[in-house]
This record gives structure tokens, C-alpha cells and sequence, in this order.
């Protein structure tokens, strides 16, 4: 079965590119390779470590930096075969160094501190980015060329599908290294010292120096994203090492599932495709965002992995059909609030914007939003939507009881 | 030397603002256990509701209606999402109220606007009020020490001398004490939570139109006041005080130094100038000034 | 050479004194109970020897080595392990793994990442062999926290011995546990115990006198008797202590 899992995602990311043709989607699918990385790497701190970090882009930004400049530095005069594909180790050992250097300040204290801390460190990265723009380049940041040297069997990784194909090996190495270190001696404390910090000490093992190891390890590959991201945009720029990167990897990789390794694989897809596909529709789309990754944190904290994970054990026992009338209940109901709350976001966007053209088109319907009956339908959508919700979620949860005691009955 | 003393007490008017950001925190998560990542997003929101309110009624109204607003709205987050999101651990408390930050900034994007908006100061408190060796200094920022003095005087009092109060206190550096409490513990939450949040957005209605009032206030004072908090010491409100103080004196002299260092004026390296203070706290005392738990 | 040794012990939190001058010598292979009223200060007699809270004052010796002030881990390296009277497990791990993690400093591993888990023979086989010892071998896989109080409490024994300590220290090991368990809980102590020294806190009288080879009593921070079980029931001050009831049941036991 583990093997399978491994070979089946090989395939997956060989084909992406046909399956999913375009240019586009291969903007987003190189996008999500990159993502993927970070998100593992973040998770090795949260899920396998038990540290919440607010400021985890500081490694795959300074990662990006070391990068952009050793890639303009050999740019200069380099008349070999490309280097590109190795380029990710710069800013691996990068991320690794400044790894080394911050995580040894952030990690003497843990938890909530530790988060704080994160944080802090986040800003202070950031606002030394913008006060030395001679390394930095202030905030237009530094431009690169990444065809240097002369191609590689024809490869010049100028076109995007080569850069596709680059990022998806990085993506799979680094996945399997990720998931090895799970399996090694310090990935089982880290999560031991995650569990009982206490406990760990009382078993031989000094927690501060297995959460600075991790975290080393961690900001290695967080720096490699950071390469690959730079090498994907031949541009770096604050934006890397900002808070909107350290919360929208938290964010991916939470949405995805922090309890399972291969969580925040799915919390990234995820996490571009929201992106990408939202921001083209509406400019509410990271409202929409928030307020899922609220509803997520409340009702489903264990992410869309461990939603899928519950499902599977019904199905396996043959009794996934029985749900199926709640969800579509619950789908129906959601769907309905949902769209009361599209239609009030929307047209208080059109209002409160004076440049905005208070004609709208949703769902195919030409609206005004200056119009009454907009609000008042949108409201009652909204409020209907949620005694529904209520309705629709108590009927979910007698089935799922009824169906878990069948199966308890059915194995005594 | 006069102005030493105008930033002297710019500073010290600036530190007092901090500290009531600063001190609601610290009590929600001594008495808690919750980190309220959005704690800076109330301070937003109670300066945009004075902007509304003041636009309409006036800026003496708003003085107190923001704040009720504000500190309603810190129930209800309390009363229906903080208090599902506590049987799932603290990591998942402090997320949600990340989450909630983004909300609240994108609701506010959503309402007023990505530019700032022109909160004013009232007419009556335009002008000096006194002059020091001959330089004005401006009412306005007496008026803010007032009512900062005035609000954590009144929130000293009701801590030493009110029953709800000498639980928090006793929660401050002993928080299983709450959990021996008979008293609906629930109500407490909900009323302390609600607390904080109107302090902050108290702190917003008079710092919003001395400072900035715009969508991206809350990104800019939150990393600041969790250094605060982790400089002067996780639970202790003597601590926050003190490093509040410093980090306000800090800023507000730095921005305006012209002094060099090592190549750089110390003007253009003040924005790093408090993570460097918490950083340099975390290496020589991790506790900070007056910690008394971890966190 | 004393196995564990306390010298005149103090400790105070604040103005309050918990532990007021304990001295107390325990032979290598001994097995050593340290009984009391609730409140007496043994949990934190544990927290002081373990490295869990400073002293105020004196020192604490293992095989003659000074360990005050050491911090937990480092105590724990030199072959002194503890249990906790709540509780204290990787909930989240499976209890093999739950195992595993206390075999692995003792082994050498230290913080590798680059060993493989699977591989490791010999974490493996000790692993495997604390897991048939607490009687726990069927539910290897399953995940600590969904234990039942009794298992949980044998995985803890089992923790704490796996990584081959020669002082051990049990806080109240059969606390909650019906009769039965505490038998079976008493056996598992007797055969985890064997050539090591063992130190533990019980109320039980029942356990202790069935395992003690010496017992110390504990009043208020302070050792009001040390001797074997004969003396200890024999003693005036203790029975005062301690009603007299218990004492005068465990005898006819």
C-alpha cells in the first residue's frame, strides 16, 4: 500500500501537464509543486512538531535571495551546462544556515511563545529587506534570467513545462526525503516531545535541541521551495519573506490536514487553486478564504485529509451510500447560505467602492446592487441557508452515530 | 531639550496606547489560556467605528459607543467560535483568532475601503495645549494620556477591588485557580474576552486619528505588541507596562534621530529596532522582564 | 556506595516550606517506599530528585555522583528514570512507538535523522520485549490516549523502565487501579525491579508491604522514620501519623 501511494503520485505529476493542459494550468501546477514543498516543510514544524510558526517564509524567502543572486552571479560567465537543476541545494543550504541562526534564538521558548516569537523574527526579516536594498533590491526586489549556460540535452528551462518538469522532481525528492525523516530517530521525538515535552525530557532527550534540529531541517527545505520559487518567477522580492506568505503557508497546509503527512500536499492544490481561481472572480476572494479556514479551524480541524480519511473507513465497510442523503442535504443547505452570503459580500463591494459598477452578474443573474431586493433576497438566502445548515448537520450527525454503532455491532 | 521632552512624551503617551493593547492581551491569555491573535484587529475596528460614529454623531459619542461595539463583538466571537475552538487545544484557539484577523481586515476592506480614511481629531482638542520651553505640545496627545491613564486606573480598580477582578489576578500567575471556581466560568470568559476586545477598541477610537486609520493598522501595531508581551514577560501586566514604556519611547525617539550608525541613521533602522530589543531579551533572559510562566 | 542519595533536602516555594531537611540513603538493589499522608511533599520529594524543580537547599547523589541542579535529561542519562502519578505518556504515538522513544537515547541514537526506525534490531527487540513484559503485546499498534487507565498505567511503567535505568522511580504506580490490576501491577514490579533499585510513593499498604525492603515515612517535608516493614508498623510516631488504621489492616494482609 505505501509504495503504491508513492508511484501512483509519480504518475500523477508526470501526466499533470496533459491532463490539465494550457498555459495557465501549468502556471498553477508549477505553482502547487512549489507550494507543496513549503507546505511539508511547515508541517514538519506544526504537525510533526508541535510548533505554530506565524513566520515560517523568512527560510524559503532568504532561501529565494541566496538563490536569485547565486543564479545572476553565474549568469555572468558561465559558458557549462546549466546549473539550474541544482540550484534548489543554494537555497536549501541557505534556508538551513538561516535555519542554524534563527532557530536558535525562537526555539528556547515553546508553544505559544514560540509563536509569538516566530512572528516577531517574520517582521524583523522583513523590515530588514526593505532598509537594505542594496542586497535586497528594496521593494521591486531582484530580477534573474534563469536560461544560463548552455542547455542540457536541448533543455534550457526557458519554456514553462521544462520548469514544470524541474519543479515536480524537486517536489517528489523532497517529498520522499520529508516522509524518510519521518521514519528516523529525531522525526519520532520530534513528535514525541510534540505529544509530552515533559515525558521526553524524562526519556533522555533535551526538547530545546530536538526542536532546533527540526527546525533546521525544516528551514532546509523551506529554503528549497523558496529556489524553485524564485527560479519559477525569475523574480524575488519582500513579498517572499512578508507575513501574507508565512499565513497563506499555514493556511494551505492546515486547510489540507496538519495531523497526516500528506495533509498539506492536498491543503497546497487546494490552497492555489482557491487562489487563482477565486481571485479572477471577485475581489472578496480572500474574505471567502478566511471564512473557510475559520469554519475549517471549528468544525474540521483536522483538515480536508482527515474528512476524506473518515470517509474512506465508512466506505470500506460498505456503509458510505447511507450518508449519502445527509451530505447532500448538508451540500444543498451550505449551498444555499452560501449564496446569500455571495450576494450580500458582493454588493457591499459594489457600494462601498465608488469605482465600482454597482451591476453585477451572479450566478448567470443580472443584478443591481443598488437594488433592495438584492439585499433582502441575499439576506433571507443567508439566513434560511443557516437554520438549514442546523437542520441538515443534526441529521448528519444521527446517521453518522446510527452507522457507527451498526459497525460497532457488527464486529462484537 | 525641549524636544527631549516633546518626544518624552510622545513616547510616553505612545507607550500608554501599547499598553492597553497590550495589557487586554496579557489578561485574555493569563485568565484563558488564549492568545488573541486578532487583538489588534479589535484596536482597528474600535478606530473605524469612531470614524463612522463621529462622521454621524460625533466624536464624544463614539467615545463610547466604538468601544461597546467593539467589546459586543469580542462576546459573540467568544460566546460562538472561541468557545468551540478551546476543546480542540490552545494551537487551535490561537488559529482561529489568526483566521478571524484576516476576517476582520477583509471585512473592513470590504466596508471602508483599502485606503485610509480621514479620521479626525474633534475640533475641541485641536491646538496645543501647553508649551514646554516654548515648543506646543499638541492636546490631542494629552487628551490620549488621559484617557489611558484614565482606563487603566479604572481597570486597576476593578482588579484589586472587584470579586471578578481578584480572579483574574489570581488567574494572571495561577490559572488552574479558575478551574476550582464554582461561578459560571463561562459568563466570566465571554465578559473578560469582550473586555479586552473594548480595550482595544478604545485604544483604537483615540489612537486611530492621532496616528493612521487605515485597513492595514492592526498588520502594523500586532507584531509590536506580542513583543511586548514576550519582552516584558508571558502573564505579567507589571511586565507589559514596563516594556510597553520602553518600546514606545523607543520607536517614537528612533523615527526621529538623525544620529549615525555603523553607516545607517538610526531614523531608517527604526522599524527593526523592537524585534532587536525582543530578540536581544530572548538570548540574555528568555523569561523577559518580569515573566512569571512559560507560555 | 549508596545508589540514591538525598542530604539534607529543602525546598520551599516562596515562603512556604515543603521539604525541610530530608536525608535519606538507599542501597543499590533496594527496594524503597516512601509512604505519608497527603500532602506530606513526596510527589515533589520526586520532582526534586528527578530534576523537575530546583532545591532550595542541599544536595542529591546518584551512585555517588552529585546530580543538584542537573536538568531532567541529564539526570535521566546517568541511569535515574521516573514515572508520574498523572499520567504521562505520548498520547498521539502507539504504544510500541510510546516504547521505542524511551529506548532510543539509551541506545545511541541521540538526534539522528539519517537511521531508519525499522532497522534499528536492537531499539526494536528491547521495545518488543518492556511490550511482552506489561502484557500490552496486543494492543501494540494502537494509539496511547485511547488506552484504558490500567493499560495507560503499565505503558507508563513501561516507559520509564525501557530505557534500562538503574534507580526507578514509581509515583503512586497502582493509583485508581482496582484490586486485580494492583496485582498484576505489583508483579510487574517486582519483575521490572529485579537487580535495580527502586524507589516508590504509595498509598497502598497492601503494595508496600508486599514489595518494600525498607520504608520511609514522610510528615509535613520531613522523615519521621526509616526502617524495614516490621519496624515501620512497629513504630509509634507513624502510627500516630497515620490513624493507626491503615497499618494495623495491612498487617492482617
Amino acid at each position: 500500500m505505501g509504495k503504491t501511494i508513492w508511484i501512483v503520485t509519480a504518475l500523477v505529476m508526470l501526466a499533470a501537464p496533459w491532463a490539465f493542459p494550457g498555459g495557465f494550468a501549468l502556471t498553477l501546477l508549477t505553482q502547487m509543486g512549489t507550494l507543496i514543498i513549503f507546505a511539508l516543510s511547515y508541517n514538519m514544524l506544526l504537525g510533526q512538531g508541535g510548533m505554530l510558526s506565524f513566520g515560517h517564509a523568512v527560510y524559503s524567502g532568504l532561501g529565494a535571495y541566496i538563490t536569485v543572486h547565486a543564479l545572476n552571479a553565474i549568469g555572468k560567465s558561465w559558458g557549462w551546462v546549466t546549473p539550474l537543476p541544482l540550484l534548489p541545494l543554494v537555497g536549501g543550504f541557505a534556508g538551513l544556515a538561516f535555519g542554524v541562526i534563527f532557530g536558535y534564538v525562537t526555539t528556547k521558548k515553546a508553544g505559544t511563545t514560540f509563536a509569538m516569537i516566530s512572528l516577531g523574527i517574520g517582521e524583523l526579516v522583513y523590515a530588514c529587506v526593505l532598509m537594505f536594498p542594496g542586497f535586497f533590491g528594496g521593494e521591486a526586489g531582484i530580477s534573474t534570467n534563469r536560461t544560463v549556460g548552455q542547455p542540457l540535452f536541448g533543455i534550457t528551462f526557458g519554456p514553462s513545462i521544462q520548469v514544470y518538469y524541474l519543479v515536480a522532481a524537486w517536489c517528489f525528492a523532497c517529498m520522499v526525503a520529508m516522509y524518510a525523516l519521518t521514519q528516523t530517530p529525531l522525526g519520532r521525538m520530534a513528535n514525541a516531545v510534540r505529544d509530552n515535552p515533559e515525558r521526553a525530557e524524562f526519556v533522555g532527550y533535551d526538547t530545546q535541541k530536538v526542536r532546533f534540529l527540526q527546525l533546521v531541517l525544516s528551514a532546509f527545505f523551506a529554503g528549497i521551495s523558496g529556489a524553485l520559487s524564485c527560479i519559477n518567477f525569475e523574480i524575488v522580492s519582500a513579498e517572499n519573506v512578508s507575513a501574507i506568505r508565512s499565513g497563506g503557508v499555514l493556511l494551505a497546509a492546515f486547510i489540507g490536514g496538519i495531523p497526516f503527512f500528506f495533509g498539506p500536499v492536498i491543503g497546497a492544490i487546494v490552497f492555489i487553486f482557491f487562489v487563482a481561481a477565486l481571485s479572477g472572480f471577485t475581489k472578496a476572494w480572500l474574505l471567502y478564504l478566511g471564512l473557510f479556514f475559520c469554519i475549517m479551524v471549528l468544525y474540521a480541524p483536522g483538515g480536508i485529509a482527515s474528512l476524506f480519511l473518515m470517509q474512506i473507513g465508512l466506505a470500506r465497510a460498505g456503509r458510505l451510500r447511507r450518508m449519502a442523503l445527509p451530505y447532500a442535504l448538508a451540500a444543498a443547505a451550505a449551498l444555499v447560505a452560501l449564496a446569500g452570503l455571495i450576494g450580500l459580500v458582493e454588493s457591499v463591494y459594489r457600494l462601498s467602492d465608488v469605482t465600482s459598477d454597482p451591476q453585477m452578474v451572479l450566478f448567470g443573474l443580472e443584478l443591481n446592487a443598488k437594488d433592495p431586493a438584492v439585499w433582502i433576497g441575499s439576506g433571507l438566502l443567508l439566513a434560511c441557508g443557516l437554520l438549514a445548515i442546523r437542520f441538515a448537520s443534526r441529521t448528519v450527525v444521527a446517521r453518522w452515530d446510527a452507522v457507527q454503532q451498526e459497525l460497532k455491532g457488527a464486529s462484537a | 531639550m525641549e524636544f527631549f521632552l516633546v518626544q518624552l512624551l510622545n513616547g510616553i503617551s505612545y507607550g500608554l496606547l501599547l499598553f492597553m493593547l497590550s495589557s487586554g492581551l496579557t489578561i485574555v491569555f493569563s485568565l484563558m489560556g488564549v492568545l488573541n491573535f486578532a487583538h489588534a484587529s479589535f484596536y482597528m475596528l474600535g478606530a473605524y467605528f469612531a470614524y463612522q460614529v463621529s462622521r454621524t454623531i460625533g466624536f464624544w459619542p463614539a467615545l463610547v459607543v466604538a468601544p461597546l461595539l467593539v467589546g459586543l463583538i469580542g462576546m459573540a466571537v467568544e460566546r460562538f467560535a472561541l468557545r468551540r475552538a478551546h476543546r480542540y487545544g490552545h494551537v487551535a484557539e490561537l488559529l482561529f483568532t489568526f483566521g478571524l484577523a484576516y476576517l476582520i481586515e477583509e471585512a473592513v476592506h470590504l466596508v471602508w475601503g483599502r485606503v485610509a480614511v480621514d479620521y479626525k481629531v474633534p475640533a475641541e482638542l485641536e491646538g496645543p495645549l501647553f508649551s514646554i520651553l516654548g515648543t506646543p505640545y499638541p492636546a490631542y496627545r494629552a487628551f490620549m494620556m488621559f484617557i489611558a491613564v484614565g482606563m487603566l486606573v479604572s481597570m486597576w480598580l476593578a482588579l484589586t477591588r472587584t470579586r471578578i477582578g481578584l480572579v483574574i489576578q489570581a488567574a494572571l500567575s495561577h490559572p488552574e485557580t479558575v478551574e476550582a471556581l464554582g461561578h459560571n466560568v463561562p459568563r466570566v470568559f465571554m465578559l473578560v474576552f469582550g473586555g479586552g476586545a473594548a480595550l482595544a477598541g478604545l485604544a483604537g477610537v483615540i489612537g486611530g486619528n492621532a496616528f493612521v486609520t487605515d485597513p492595514g493598522m492592526a498588520a502594523a501595531v500586532g507584531p509590536i505588541v506580542f513583543v511586548i508581551v514576550v519582552v516584558g514577560g508571558m502573564g505579567s501586566l507589571a511586565g507589559a507596562f514596563y516594556a510597553s514604556l520602553l518600546i514606545g519611547l523607543i520607536q517614537t525617539f528612533a523615527v526621529s534621530l538623525d544620529w549615525g550608525l555603523f553607516g545607517y541613521k538610526i531614523s531608517q533602522i527604526a522599524p527593526v529596532l523592537p524585534y532587536l530589543v525582543m530578540v536581544a531579551m530572548l538570548i540574555v533572559r528568555p523569561r523577559g522582564l518580569m515573566g512569571t510562566r512559560d507560555g | 556506595m549508596s545508589a540514591l542519595e538525598l542530604r539534607d533536602v529543602h525546598k520551599s516555594f516562596g515562603s512556604t516550606k515543603i521539604i525541610q531537611g530530608v536525608s535519606l540513603s538507599i542501597a543499590p538493589g533496594e527496594r524503597h517506599a516512601i509512604i505519608g499522608p497527603n500532602g506530606a511533599g513526596k510527589s515533589t520529594l520526586f520532582n526534586l530528585v528527578s530534576g523537575r524543580f530546583p532545591l532550595t537547599q542541599g544536595s542529591i547523589h546518584l551512585n555517588g555522583e552529585d546530580i543538584t541542579g542537573l536538568r531532567p535529561f541529564e539526570i535521566n542519562r546517568k541511569g535515574l528514570s521516573r514515572s508520574f502519578q498523572v499520567t504521562n505518556i505520548f498520547h498521539n504515538l502507539t504504544v510500541f512507538e510510546n516504547l521505542r522513544c524511551a529506548v532510543l537515547w539509551a541506545h545511541g541514537y541521540k538526534y539522528s535523522f539519517w537511521h531508519r526506525l525499522a532497522k534499528l534490531g536492537g531499539v526494536n527487540r528491547r521495545a518488543e520485549e518492556v511490550l511482552q513484559k506489561i502484557g500490552l503485546r496486543s494492543r501494540a499498534g494502537v494509539p496511547a490516549g485511547t488506552l484504558s487507565y490500567a493499560e495507560q498505567r503499565a505503558l507508563e511503567i513501561g516507559v520509564t523502565i525501557a530505557g534500562g535505568a538503574t534507580v526507578i522511580l514509581l509515583d503512586e504506580p497502582t493509583a485508581g487501579m482496582s484490586r486485580t490490576e494492583t496485582a498484576h501491577a505489583v508483579e510487574l514490579i517486582r519483575q521490572v525491579s529485579q537487580d535495580k533499585t527502586l524507589v516508590m510513593v504509595e498509598h497502598d499498604m497492601g503494595v508496600v508491604f508486599d514489595l518494600a525492603d525498607r520504608i520511609s515515612v514522610l510528615v509535613y517535608g520531613e522523615v519521621i522514620a526509616t526502617g524495614t516493614p516490621a519496624e515501620i508498623r512497629g513504630n509509634a510516631a507513624v502510627q500516630e501519623a497515620y490513624l493507626g488504621t491503615s497499618l494495623a489492616q495491612a498487617a492482617h494482609a
